[in-house]
């Protein structure tokens, strides 16, 4: 019983990390491509992990996989936030359909 | 043949197939912060495909791996970033 959970939880967290590079592959500008690998590569990460979990039903197991997903939970808006700061302020250009721009007046972008 | 061994198996073709879509972004990639973003993804299929052979093969060890990977994967991002940012502003 637990073994066939553990095995549906791989496979949905790696069709979560395939949905996840398929959207850095077809996004349109860099911004996009980060929200996309941001949640949903993170998200499939969890899964994959519950499933190992699952599958070896051991507590030592069980404390280093919430030890991963933690530090990825911290970690993933950090490493985000820095390189979409980065990227905004060397003015790597938005998508055309782009409407709302709050930090245009606040920092200047290099042309 | 168990159930588990092939449920791996399908995961691991699944992550081997983004490992090569990511590839194909991070030679692609126009600017260096999508090159960034695409060794970021790496590192996490990295982690998932440790997870997945450590079913496969039963080797409960391979997790500790994956707490190594994560680790050194946040500070190099970190670091690229931060050098990045750091250049820009000297040039402005």
């Amino acid at each position: 019983m637990f073994e066939i959970i553990a095995g549906l939880l791989l496979i949905i967290g790696s069709l979560f990390i395939l949905i996840a590079t398929i959207g850095i592959l077809r996004m349109p500008d860099i911004f996009l491509r980060m929200s996309a690998t941001t949640k949903a590569a993170t998200l499939g990460i969890c899964v994959v992990l519950i499933g190992t979990a699952m599958f070896y039903q051991d507590f030592g197991i069980l404390t280093r996989v919430v030890i991963i997903i933690m530090f990825l939970g911290l970690t993933a808006p950090v490493a985000a936030h820095m390189i979409g700061r980065a990227a905004y302020l060397e003015g790597l250009p938005l998508w055309h359909k782009t409407h709302i721009d709050e930090m245009k007046d606040e920092f200047p972008r290099k042309k | 043949m168990s159930f588990i061994y092939v449920a791996a198996n399908i995961s691991m073709v699944l992550l081997i197939c983004s490992v090569v879509l990511v590839l194909i972004r991070l030679f692609r990639g126009p600017s260096i912060e999508d090159r960034i973003v695409a060794l970021d993804v790496l590192s996490v299929i990295g982690i998932a495909i440790i997870s997945v052979y450590s079913v496969l093969t039963q080797t409960p060890l391979l997790i500790d791996i994956g707490i190594m990977l994560a680790i050194l994967s946040f500070i190099g991002t970190v670091a690229l970033a931060y050098y990045l940012h750091k250049g820009l502003k000297k040039n402005v």
